[in-house]
């Protein structure tokens, strides 16, 4: 880390001032770099205006925007509820089953549909598997961003199998459409149990190896470790939610929090950053939250495919939605943090409005604030460390 | 070989140009095998195959790798320095080739036998870091600026652990020459420098063994970090850099750059092999060795650390520039006295 007994704060006093630890004012010139829309990271298209002194950050600026699809507005044009579900598969496209079932819970909570036993299963089992497939990528490219390649292609020839368990499901590879509101859009194929058991036992010892290769790597720790600090009052502040809240030491997560489905009904821990490898809340603690919840995750799908009973999963969709006027706004555990849909109807059947709070817009707005003071390169991984999906940043 | 050239021709210019030209073959033909061998070996790494179409197992692919670049279209930006642009590959590639004058292939061949030898070398290379400071300043884009001051303070801090290994086989053979250096090994595996030389009685051996080793280790380090290759690559291949200083070189430039790369990937292996590892004697003392066993043991040697460096490229990642830095600095040139200082105090003893 860069050998200086100033604080981040302290380093810069006013722009264009460096103040040197022997207490001399050197008068330097900034620079403002663009990391433009589209990266060579793997992040999506966010340009951050980097004002930076040397290799210093003194400033960023993100912009957003560029991946805005208007969402919200299509909801309101669609003319049956069921209808929004292929847009919210689109908003975080790397989450789809998450953002599905969201959007799906809280139109059943405002029409007060009851869902069959098997669906619940189902869904917990999709999204839990949703999950670990983010998390795959999320982890990969995080070590492409540091420079190690291999555990990128380690992570996504784990993330076919599950892929392979979706497309014989419903179809889809990225984008199911399949979590319907009352039911699920197809059941599960006779083989799919099978095979997703065969998966749990395959991915175990294989997130060992992952782990070797990366997480534990003295030069991974040193790029990672200290870095990027986000204290936990800071998180809550920012209303921080999901791995990047939990790498910060808080114990929080919706599914055990504010449970929804069937979740209360398995066995598992919430993962929480401890500060192991340098101070708590740095981008290490956020990282292996991410690779811990992926073997929790691992846990509650088996518990799930060894539970699961039997039912018609078609039989609670309703063949017309029409609620009363009301409103509600319902929150569930995406991969990335609280994902939250306000809904408000006005008695047709179409909405009249559908906010969508994406975890990720909210954890990027923490960025200059824990990004000041760090190097070019810590801002990569800052940047990587929370996880974000443009997709749901701009909706 | 000298003298068969002056045999056939007669004392002409001709004798010398054809003199040095097989280092240059050997780099044109040793790129295309290195690029076939880094896909393949990072393939496997990953657990993928690469190209497996084009010819058998993709062996053809160089070839088409190479034929893209050239027909490549030659963009040069507008507000760019022109004259500095297209220079500066072609300063990263002298610096390389210009290197491979002093690398002996084997017992008749060496490009030039002056007795400055590997300190020439070090100095030749270092033209480089003129080529890639004009890279990154020709191409008018601050990324690439930021890359090639980045990759310029890399390189120069990195020649102190270089020279210093140098220091330490010098001490031990008492030549600068490569061919000297070389001669000096003769016997077989336990008389190359990295176990203490052969002409050091057992007990200095194995008194030396730890600290030529450790010095052997940092000269490989070092060299990693020579060649701008992972962990070292900040300069080259950061997410924020797009391409560092490479970045808006496009066809035959870009393609001289890459060749540059690997042409000095494989002159820091031949002089890390030369200086400890025998060279082109063979490891099992006068059983195959001659002057064609000569080449063929030095460019296997200098093959083996090749593909270690792009074995270490695909599994580690890459380091902070401070990082860097400060490995250098106080981490490699520390041990490095330590390590001249033992292995005088024992030639002495």
């Amino acid at each position: 880390m860069i050998e200086s007994k100033l604080l981040p704060t302290e380093y810069v006093t006013k722009p264009g001032h460096i103040k040197t630890s022997t207490g001399k004012t050197l008068r330097t010139d900034e620079m403002i770099i663009n990391m433009g829309p589209q990266h060579p990271s793997t992040h999506g298209v966010l340009r951050l205006e980097i004002v930076v002194d040397g290799e210093i950050v003194v400033d960023v600026i993100p912009h957003i925007g560029y991946l805005h699809r208007c969402f919200e507005k299509h909801a309101e044009a669609m003319t049956n509820y069921q209808q929004v579900i292929p847009y919210c598969d689109r908003m975080d496209y790397l989450a789809s089953m998450n953002n599905d079932w969201g959007y799906a819970l809280a139109v059943e909570r405002m029409l007060k549909i009851e869902v069959p036993a098997r669906v619940e299963y189902i869904r917990v089992i999709m999204a839990e598997l949703q999950r670990i497939a983010s998390h795959l990528i999320a982890v990969g490219t995080f070590g492409i961003d540091m420079g190690a390649f291999t555990p990128f292609l380690w992570a996504f020839r784990d993330r076919e199998k599950i892929l392979d368990l979706f497309e014989m499901t419903c179809g889809a590879r990225l984008l199911y459409n399949y979590i319907w509101i009352g039911g699920v859009s197809h059941d599960l194929p006779s083989r799919f149990v099978e095979q997703a058991k065969e998966f749990c036992t395959y991915f175990r010892p294989k997130l060992v190896e992952f782990n070797n290769l990366l997480t534990y790597n003295e030069i991974f720790v040193k790029r990672t470790a200290n870095v990027g600090v986000l204290p936990k009052d800071v998180a809550l502040n920012y209303a921080v939610s999901g791995p990047t809240l939990r790498g910060s030491g808080m114990n929080f997560d919706l599914r055990k929090d504010d449970p929804y489905g069937v979740y209360d009904k398995f066995e598992w821990e919430v993962q929480v950053g401890k500060g192991e490898m340098g101070t708590l809340g740095d981008v290490w603690d956020r990282f292996i939250v991410k690779v811990r919840e992926m073997e929790q995750s691992i846990k509650i799908v088996e518990q799930a495919l060894a539970a699961i009973p039997e039912g018609n999963v078609q039989q609670a969709i309703p063949k017309r939605i029409r609620p009363d006027a009301n409103e509600i706004y319902v929150r569930t555990e995406s991969p990335r943090g609280e994902l939250g849909f306000y809904i408000m109807s006005d008695g047709s059947s179409s909405p009249y409005r559908v906010k969508a709070r994406g975890p990720a817009f909210v954890n990027l707005s923490v960025l200059p604030e824990i990004s000041r003071g760090c190097m070019i390169a810590d801002l990569v991984a800052i940047v990587g460390s929370m996880d974000i999906v443009l997709g749901e940043v701009d909706r | 070989m000298e003298q068969l050239l002056k045999f056939i021709l007669g004392d002409n210019v001709l004798v010398y140009v054809l003199y040095c030209a097989p280092p240059l073959v050997f780099i044109l033909l040793y790129a295309l095998v290195t690029l076939y061998m880094e896909m393949k070996v990072a393939a496997h790494i990953q657990d993928r195959v690469a190209y497996m179409r084009t010819g058998w197992h993709g062996v053809l692919q160089p070839f088409a790798d190479i034929l893209k670049l050239i027909q490549k279209e030659d963009i040069i930006p507008t507000q760019a320095d022109r004259a500095l642009f297209i220079l500066a590959p072609f300063l990263v590639f002298i610096g390389t080739y210009a290197g491979f004058a002093a690398v002996p292939f084997s017992p008749d061949y060496i490009g030039s036998n002056i007795n400055l030898g590997v300190f020439y070398i070090v100095a030749a290379s270092s033209i480089v870091v003129i080529g890639l400071l004009m890279s990154g300043w020709a191409s008018n884009n601050k990324w690439s600026l930021l890359g090639a001051m980045r990759s310029a303070a890399q390189l120069v801090s990195y020649e102190i652990p270089t020279a210093l290994t140098i220091v330490v086989v010098v001490m031990i053979t008492g030549s600068l020459n490569l061919q000297e250096v070389i001669k000096a090994q003769e016997g077989g595996f336990f008389n190359w420098i990295i176990f203490g030389g052969a002409h050091a009685p057992l007990w200095q051996k194995i008194a030396m063994t730890p600290f030529t080793v450790t010095a052997f280790l940092i000269l490989f380090t070092a060299s990693l970090a020579e060649v701008n290759r992972t962990p070292f690559d900040l300069p080259e291949a950061e997410s924020e850099l797009v391409q560092g200083f490479n970045t808006e070189y496009s066809g035959m430039k870009f393609a001289v750059f890459y060749l540059a790369e690997y042409a000095n990937m494989f002159l820091v292996s031949v002089v890390a092999v030369c200086l400890f590892l025998g060279g082109w004697q063979s490891p099992f003392g006068s059983a195959m060795s001659g002057p064609f066993w000569g080449i063929f043991w030095i460019v296997a040697k200098g093959m083996f650390f090749v593909f270690l460096q792009v074995w270490i490229r695909w599994t580690l990642p890459r380091l902070r520039v401070d990082q860097l830095m400060y490995t250098s600095w106080k981490v490699l040139t520390p041990f490095l006295f330590v390590c001249i200082f033992a292995v005088g105090l024992i030639l002495v003893l």
